[in-house]
This record gives structure tokens, sequence and C-alpha cells, in this order.
């Protein structure tokens, strides 16, 4: 979809951050949450507002049962064929591929179209980095003068950068709300609450509710900023990345508590802007969650050689905002011996402990059904869970608000794989097909499995791991631009050629990675793809010469001249 | 990283040693060989690798090491690779610091077998970086006259005029008093992260450095000041041989810069105009006096010798005109004051606007904003080319008199030298000492005459000398 972004691997369940994750899942879900994958908004950017939303919701709830007795049956004809609540990236993707299907489809949105992702994720955040990528150049010395360039001052006006990251936002919010309208989507704006089977009401606070039936119905309300208690957002000097992304000010020293990729990110922004990061980090390492190889990669390019500093293995449990001529004053606790280790005193702390599932006010217990630390149980099919155990009967969940991968393009995939189910094909998603992306400079790309994770389902399953690698060093193009520095890394199944995992650190690697990702979603082996050409000189021969260096024991399935039925058993490669 | 490689940890005798490093044959003699402190070598990373670049240490000094860690990322020209220590023992002494880079087999640190050899292994791996052409050293030559550069027009400044081998001294007692308002009676040093890494890199103690950052933090440029405070130091004591121009290689013809450019064609053209010099002696007693004691609101002596030159100005307007077309000249109508600032590759001019009018502080901190906008080169062409007047400061490298040459569309340039303590007999017939700085005006000679020159000097020096006015 709209750009892609975030890392996110393992379960569901886990809560969304890597600095404040609940301690018996923190070493396990490395998770980064974030800002673009927001499925939907009924987004808030303070908890008192969407409390206020729930319990506002709750008391028309009531009038609705009172005067409409029969919420339990399901009706008989309904008004649409699908309702989507949240008109985020997921429900978006979903609505487009109903009418594709000829549904006859409505869209529920309280907030503004476009969700997390657009207006306060990966949209404007791809603006800003697109401005600190330049500056960062233009402030390489070195690397101007290695391309024989001369640039005497590279400067930049604030307001104006902030302008281009709200103007996009704008542009695409448009663009997101036409294509539907086009299409003949029913926007409907308000509040979607569930009163019951294939029944949902909608309204704006304040005003009476209307109710619409559908046949089918999917969730798709998105997630907005987790902030970890003892903090105290005060949307000026304490912030989450909604604030940051207006780019409000640029503090001279700014504390950024996750160094998952929205921490990271915005690392890169404000370090080209001219501030000093300091990284919070609960974790032993920095940039837990990636593949250890390319983390320690990243930490060594985009950490150690700027204007940043960290700590690790700490929780900040108390940050007090800017106030009465002090700084903003944090508090940082040992995580495993819960002592206060030290205090910081810096100009701003961007909070980007990752993402909470947006699913208070959504009426799900009047179909019984228990959110599990707010996400809401799914199947694999994102067929929602009730408390016992059921299946209920044509609810949806995706995106983030179901937390399986919180990522705007994989709320979209699963959009479209319901609408697949609902129309009459049996669909289930590959989330291990799913790519993510941190567009730092140079960018970390991402899909399937780390090294580790495989070589644990190797060992539980009884299969061999190799690893590939190859350089950007090595690349033409790479160094045509003078941008060598970079990885690319492969893990596959040496003896049937299966990719299990890619991870790409380097020039342009979110747009390297499909490559692999479609090789993956369409079980490409690697004695296959290795024999699809690529245009010289460009990046993505990294792609190719990795493909190339594996020793895969399987022979290719396609031959092109000599094709006979007997079983090939020589290697293909040695 | 890719590869894992073994690296050559071979034992330190020179008979043994793998490719004969330049410059080694005095490091041979110093060293008293002993086998348990073990080189390590730059590795081969590649057949076609000649040198390597130290991406990142992996252990720090003193940490122990066993046989199969890896130590050190390496560059070479192909990939980064981990390099594995093959031998257990101490990284007792690192030789080439991170982004240093060394010729395939010379040695980049020292591994002690025990504990106790982590000095001695020290203590030679210092004697090899003084006497061995290994790049770290290079690197840290390569870097101090930057440092000096950078930080000249600043902090140096103050020396400049308070006599600069004396002013070393009181400056470290200043730097012994750093207190954070929130450091909690300076037992916690609040830095921001680059003034940390500058410092580490710069081996600067945080402890000795005063914050003039937000509430009182040590920011980058701080770090710099006490860098230069350092080095100037060491300039200072006659034994040390001057270090050899880094980063140069001799006999190679390099194209000018766009800003050498510049400066070439503005020299050029300067040849055209008819210029002439008045020197002139002043006594900063009273200057170096109010200097001290409005520092620590973040005066700068440069704002403060710009300020008087400005008072000064306003009463002779004629040294503040220009004469662009030979047939007239221009008095102009505010006395913007340039002052010239080493920048590395060049120089630039960062202008101090109404410097008559502005006060004292407002003008320092305005100083300080340019300087900082300079050395990151964002500072924008209002902010360099609309001086009406030029002064020039070679005071902190003990210049004690200079001439300069005019800049093209302005009437007057000033060189500033050092001020020095100098024996002077008063005219009661006593003789005493007294700090002296001479500074010396170039001028165009079409539209500013010697004696105007003379009493614009004269009242310059009344200003100095009783600098009262200055603080207005």
């Amino acid at each position: 979809m709209h750009s892609t972004s975030a890392l996110s691997f393992s379960q569901a369940t886990s809560l969304p951050t890597t600095n404040y994750a609940f301690h018996s899942h923190s070493a396990v879900n490395l998770r980064f949450c974030g800002l673009r994958r927001q499925a939907f908004g009924f987004s808030f950017s303070t908890h008192s507002t969407s409390t206020r939303l729930r319990l506002s919701t709750r008391a028309h709830s009531y009038k609705i049962s009172a005067s409409d007795g029969n919420n339990g049956t399901p009706p008989k004809s309904f008004d649409y064929d699908l309702i989507i609540i949240g008109a985020g990236v997921g429900g978006h993707g979903a609505a487009l591929h109903a009418v594709d299907k000829g549904l006859k489809t409505a869209i529920i949105e309280g907030d503004v179209v476009g969700g997390t992702c657009v207006n306060r994720g990966c949209v404007p955040s791809k603006a800003l980095l697109a401005v600190s990528g330049r500056m960062r150049e233009l402030q390489s010395e070195h690397h101007m003068k290695a391309l024989g360039l001369q640039v005497s001052a590279a400067g930049y006006d604030r307001q104006a950068v902030a302008d281009h990251a709200n103007n996009l936002a704008s542009k695409i919010r448009n663009n997101l709300t036409n294509s539907m309208k086009a299409l003949g989507v029913d926007i409907l704006t308000g509040f979607g609450t569930i009163v019951g089977p294939q029944k949902v009401k909608y309204g704006k606070v304040g005003s009476t509710d209307t109710l619409v039936t559908a046949k089918d119905i999917i969730i798709a309300t998105g997630s907005v900023p987790f902030v970890p208690k003892g903090i105290e957002v005060d949307g000026k000097t304490v912030i989450t990345s909604d604030h940051a992304l207006k780019l409000e000010f640029v503090p001279d020293w700014v504390a950024i508590v996750g160094s998952g990729y929205i921490g990271l990110e915005f690392s890169d922004v404000y370090t080209a802007l001219g501030s000093e990061v300091t990284f919070i980090e609960a974790l032993d390492q920095l940039m837990p969650g990636f593949d250890p190889e390319i983390g320690k990669l990243a930490q060594r390019v985009l950490i150690n050689p700027r204007k940043i500093d960290y700590h690790t293995g700490v929780f900040a449990t108390k940050i007090t905002p800017a106030r009465d001529g002090k700084p903003v004053i944090i508090e940082l606790t040992d995580a495993k011996t819960k002592e206060q280790k030290d205090t910081l005193e810096v100009d701003a702390a961007l909070i980007a402990t990752g993402r909470a599932p947006f699913t208070n006010g959504l009426g799900l217990e009047n179909i019984n059904v228990l959110t599990q630390r707010g996400f809401v149980p799914v199947d694999e099919r994102m067929r929602v869970i009730d408390a016992n155990g059921n299946q209920v009967p044509h609810l949806y969940c995706i995106g983030d608000a179901n937390g399986k991968m919180m990522l705007a393009h994989a709320a979209s995939a699963q959009g479209i794989s319901v609408v697949e189910q609902v129309t009459g094909r049996d669909h289930v998603l590959n989330h291990l097909s799913i790519p993510a992306a941190c567009f730092t400079h140079p960018e970390i790309s991402m899909v399937g499995l780390t090294e580790p994770q495989a070589r644990e389902k190797a060992e539980k399953e009884g299969f061999e791991v190799s690893v590939a690698k190859t350089s950007f060093k090595a690349n033409t193009k790479a160094l045509a631009e003078n941008e060598g520095e970079g990885l690319a890394k492969l893990i596959y199944r040496p003896d049937n050629g299966e990719i299990l995992g890619v991870h790409i650190f380097g020039l342009h690697a979110a747009d390297l990675i499909h490559e692999a990702s479609n090789a993956i979603a369409l079980g490409t082996r690697i004695q296959d793809i290795k024999f699809a050409v690529h245009a010289h000189p460009t990046l993505s021969e990294v792609i190719d010469e990795l493909f190339k260096s594996a020793k895969v024991k399987a022979p290719a399935s396609t031959s092109t001249s000599t094709s006979t039925s007997s079983p090939v058993t020589e290697p293909v490669s040695a | 990283m890719a590869n894992i490689l073994q690296t050559s940890f071979l034992p330190s005798t020179s008979s043994l040693r793998r490719t004969p490093i330049s410059g080694s044959k005095g490091k041979s003699q110093v060293l008293q060989v002993k086998a348990k402190i073990r080189e390590i070598f730059m590795p081969a990373l590649s057949s076609t690798m000649t040198e390597g670049k130290i991406v990142s240490w992996m252990k720090s000094e003193g940490d122990k090491l066993s046989k199969g860690e890896s130590v050190v990322v390496v560059e070479s020209d192909k990939a980064d690779m981990d390099v594995e220590s093959f031998h257990e023992g101490f990284l007792a002494a690192i030789m080439v610091e991170e982004g240093g880079v060394a010729p395939v087999g010379s040695a980049i640190a020292l591994l002690a077998e025990t504990e106790d050899e982590i000095a001695e292994a020290k203590a030679k791996a210092k004697s090899q970086s003084s006497s061995s052409s290994s790049s770290s050293s290079q690197k840290a030559v390569e870097e101090q006259p930057k440092q000096i550069e950078e930080a000249a027009p600043d902090v140096p400044a103050a020396s400049s005029v308070a006599a600069a081998p004396a002013v070393l001294a009181p400056k470290t007692v200043a730097l012994g008093s750093a207190v954070h308002p929130a450091s909690e009676g300076g037992k916690r040093i609040v830095a921001s992260p680059y003034a940390k890494k500058l410092a580490k890199e710069l081996k600067v103690d945080l402890g000795t450095v005063v914050g003039t950052g937000p509430m009182g933090r040590i920011v980058a440029k701080d770090v710099e000041a006490a860098a230069v405070a350092v080095v100037g130091t060491v300039a200072a004591s006659p034994a040390k041989p001057a270090p050899v121009a880094p980063g140069i290689e001799l006999g190679t013809v390099v194209p000018f810069t766009t800003m050498q450019g510049a400066v070439s064609r503005n020299m050029v053209e300067s040849l055209s105009v008819p210029t002439f010099r008045v020197g002139y002696t002043i006594t900063t007693n009273a200057l170096d006096a109010l200097y001290k004691k409005i520092k620590s609101k973040g005066v700068t002596m440069t704002a403060l010798l710009a300020k008087a030159t400005a008072l000064a100005l306003a009463q002779h307007p004629v040294v503040n005109s220009c004469c662009r077309d030979g047939n007239s000249f221009t008095y102009n109508s505010s006395i913007n004051i340039a002052v010239a600032v080493a920048i590395d590759g060049g120089l630039i001019t960062p202008v101090l606007k109404d410097a008559d009018k502005v006060d004292i502080y407002t003008l320092s901190r305005k100083w300080k904003e340019l300087v900082d906008k300079a050395r990151a080169k964002q500072l924008q062409p209002h902010e360099y080319n609309t001086g009406t007047f030029t002064l020039s400061n070679l005071g902190m490298f003990g210049v004690d008199r200079f001439d300069a040459i005019l800049p093209p569309g302005t009437g007057a340039i000033m060189a500033v030298g050092a001020s020095q303590p100098t024996v002077v007999a008063s005219k009661d017939g006593r003789i005493g000492m007294k700090n002296q700085m001479q500074v010396n005006v170039t001028a165009d000679h079409r539209v500013i005459y010697g004696a105007d020159l003379a009493a614009f000097l004269q009242t310059l020096a009344k200003i100095v000398e009783d600098p009262k006015d200055l603080t207005f």
C-alpha cells in the first residue's frame, strides 16, 4: 500500500512494545510496532479522549437496546454485503477489493480517512525522512567530496519541512477518499459499535446513532501510540509519534524511549536536523527484533557515528515534561534489578515504545468477545473468536486491532484475504511473506524469519539451515552512488532451496526486499529464481548475487532444453 | 560479519614481523620485546587488500579475551569482517582507534597475557605510536590543527588579549569549577551525546569542562574549547617538534575549492585599491578585567572587541565608509563588523550587524550562533558578506603584529595581535607591567586618510583602556 513499514515478528499476542514489553514476553516477542501500520482510526491521540468515547457509546448502546429488543437475532435482509469499521489502510484495501468482487460495501470512520498510516504514521514520516536523507547527504562533506561536488551550506526551514509532511498526508488522504467514493463505497461518518450479530450502529458523539446491517463485518480499528505508566505526555516536550510528526520544534537534545523502528526513524530525522539523541532501550541490545547481524551492522552505521548515545537494559520509569524552567527529567531504572540507575535531563522525550490496539467502545461485549490486552482474538483466517473459543460468524478483525502483524500493508493483505473468503474462495494469508522496512538512511528491510528463528525452527523440524550474504560494496550501482555500506543476507534450506528469510541493510533496501517476499509468497525456490535476469547495473543485482551465492542441493524445476523425465540428481550448484 | 578470520597474533619480535613497517626502525629499538605481550596485526582479508579501516572495537582496553572471540571489525576493500583473537589474554592497548586506517600487517593493538602486564603494554603502545607511522597518530595530528582553527574565533580570542601563554593557567582553574545546577554538586556530569563522543575522541575529561549549554549542560563546543586549551599547552612547550602538516600529499596539484576560488579573486581584486597602514599599541588591562567580570554571562572577547571597534567607528564614520567606483564614496548607514574566522579549508567572515547599537550580551549570543553556523557551513550570504569593517585576530597563535589585506567593498580592516604582558615606562618615570596588544589598520587611501585612522585608533584605544561604555 502506501508505503510499507514496521518490523514485526512473532506472534500476535505480545504487547507491542520493545521498551515496556511484559517481561515474560519481551525476550521472545520482539516487535516493532508502529506508526505506520495502523489500519484505521478511531484513533485519538490521547487516552482520555478514547475513554470518553467508550463511555458515550455505551450510553448509546443502552438506549438502543431498550428501544430495539431483538439485537441477539440476525436480521433477515441486509443493508450491505460488507461493512468495514475503520477507514485506515487495512479498511481501504478491503473495501477496494470488496467492490472489485461485486459486494455492496460501506466503511465507517469516526476520525479522518487514512488512519494512522496516512495521517500520523508511515506517510508523513516518509516526508520527514526524505528531508533528513537529503540533509544527511548535503552535510556529509566526505560524501560530497568523493562525488566531486561542492556545497557551501545546507540549511532548512522547520515550518516548510513540517508543511511538506502535512501536505503529503492530506494529499494521500484525499486520494484514498476519492478512490473509495469513485468506486461507490459508502463512507459512513461516526464511531462504529457492534450491537449484535451482523448489526452495527454508528454516529458522532452526542448525536443519534444509525443502525445498519451487513452480511459480513470487518473490524479494522487500528491502534494508538502506547505510553507506559509513569510517563506524562504533554504533547510539547514529552511526545509520541503523533506529535513528533508535526515537527513543531527541533530539540537540541531528545531522548527516544524505545529503539525499534519508530525510534530509529525519528533518530534519523532528528540527527539530520541537528539534534542530539539518547536512546533508552529496555532490552540489553539496541534494535531488538532485527536479525542480530543486521542489527549489529545497523548500529555501526546508524548509531555509533552519529550524535547518538544510549542506555540499554533500563526502563524510563518516570518522565516529567519540561516546566518551570526545568528540563525534561527522565528516571532510569535497571530492567533487571529494578533499582534506580540514573537521571537524564533533556530538552524533549519521544515515546516510541510501540502501539496499543484501539478497540475500546467497539461493543465487543455485545457478542461475547473478550479482548486480550486490547487485541481482538482471531484465527488464521481473521475470524473473530469469542470468550468460549468459538468463531463469531460473519465477523472478522484485521490490522493492528488483531495484533498479528502491526503493519499497514499487512492489514490491507488481511482485508483482501477476508474478502476472498466471504466471496467463496478459501484463503489463508502467509504472514511470513509480508515484508517490513525501516526507512533510515540507509534503509533496513526484511521478510520471513531471522537467523535465530530459522535455526530454532530447523532444530524442531529437523532440517538444515544455510546462510548466504552479499555486500553492497561489491555492487556497481551502489558504488556509483558512493553508498557501498550494506549487506544482504539470505537464510534458506540447502536441501530444497526454500527461502526462509531475507534481510537487507543498505541503499534502497525497502524497495529491494520485494523480490524475496514475492518469491516466498509464490513458493519460488532459489534454484529457480537464480536464473532470473536482472538489469545491469542496478541495486537489485545485490539480490541476484545473493540467490546465486546460495548452495542448494535440489535441482532447478524447469530446464530450458534438456528436460527429461529422469530425475536429475546432480546439484545445480556445488 | 561475512567471514570470521583469524588474525595473525605474532610475538612482537622484529624477526617474526611479517611485513616491514615504515618507520618501525626506531620502534624496535625502543621496545623491550617480551613474548608475553603480543601485537594484534591488521589482517589481510583479501588478496587485494593493502590497508584496512577499523570499523569498531568490540572490546575495550582491559577486557579479557578468550580464544576465538571477536575483537575488532575491520573494513577491507570488499566487506566488513570480524577478526577473532587467536590467543587468550587481555586487550591491553588499542593503537588504532575506530575509524583509523592501518596498513596490512601493522600493529593495531596489544594483547597482554596477564592483567599485570597491561600497564607495561600500554607504555609500549605509547612509545610505538609516537615513533611509528601508524595512522592513528597521524589522525590525531591531523585533528589537532583543525580543532584550533575551528574553535579559534571564539574561545582563544580571549587568550589573544589576555596574553596567550598566561591565559592557560587561569583557564584550568576555571575549568575545575564545573558545576551543573542539577548535577548534585558536581557529582554527576550532564553532557550531550555528541559532547560525550567528542570528549572520548579528543581525550578530554568531562569532569574538568564547564558547560555552557542549556541548564549548564556540557555541549560539543565546550569540549572542543577544553581540547584546544590542552592542545595550546602542548604547543607552547618548545621541546615539542612542530607537527607536520597533516593529510597533505606533497607534490600534488590541488584545484581550488569554491571558497578558495572566491578568496583568490578577492585578493587579486584588492591590488587595485591603494592601501596604507597605521598601527597602535593599546593597553588591555581594563578590558581584561571587564572580560573576566562578565565572561560568566556568556560574553566573549571577540564580541567585546567588535563592540569597542563599532563604538569607535560611530565617532569616525569615514573609517566605516567605502569606495566602490573610484569617483565617490558611501558613508555606510550601519556599522557591521565582519570578523574573519578560519574554517576547515578556508576563511569566512561572519558579520555582527549594528554592533554599535546591539548590547554586548546580545552581541555575544549572536556571535556564538554565527560561529556555530559557520562551523556547520550554514551561514546565509547576508550573514557573511554585509560587513562594513573587518576584524582579523591572530592573537591566539601568539602573533604580536601582522598586516591584513583590505577586502574589496570595504574601507578598512584591523589586524589584532596578541595581548601580552609588556614592561612599560610610565610618564612618572616608573617601570611597570601592562598587558598590551598591537593593532594595525589597513585602509583605502582614496577615502580614508592617515589622520582619519590615527584619530579612529586614538578613540578605540580610549574605549578599550576605559571600557565602561561597552556594557551600557
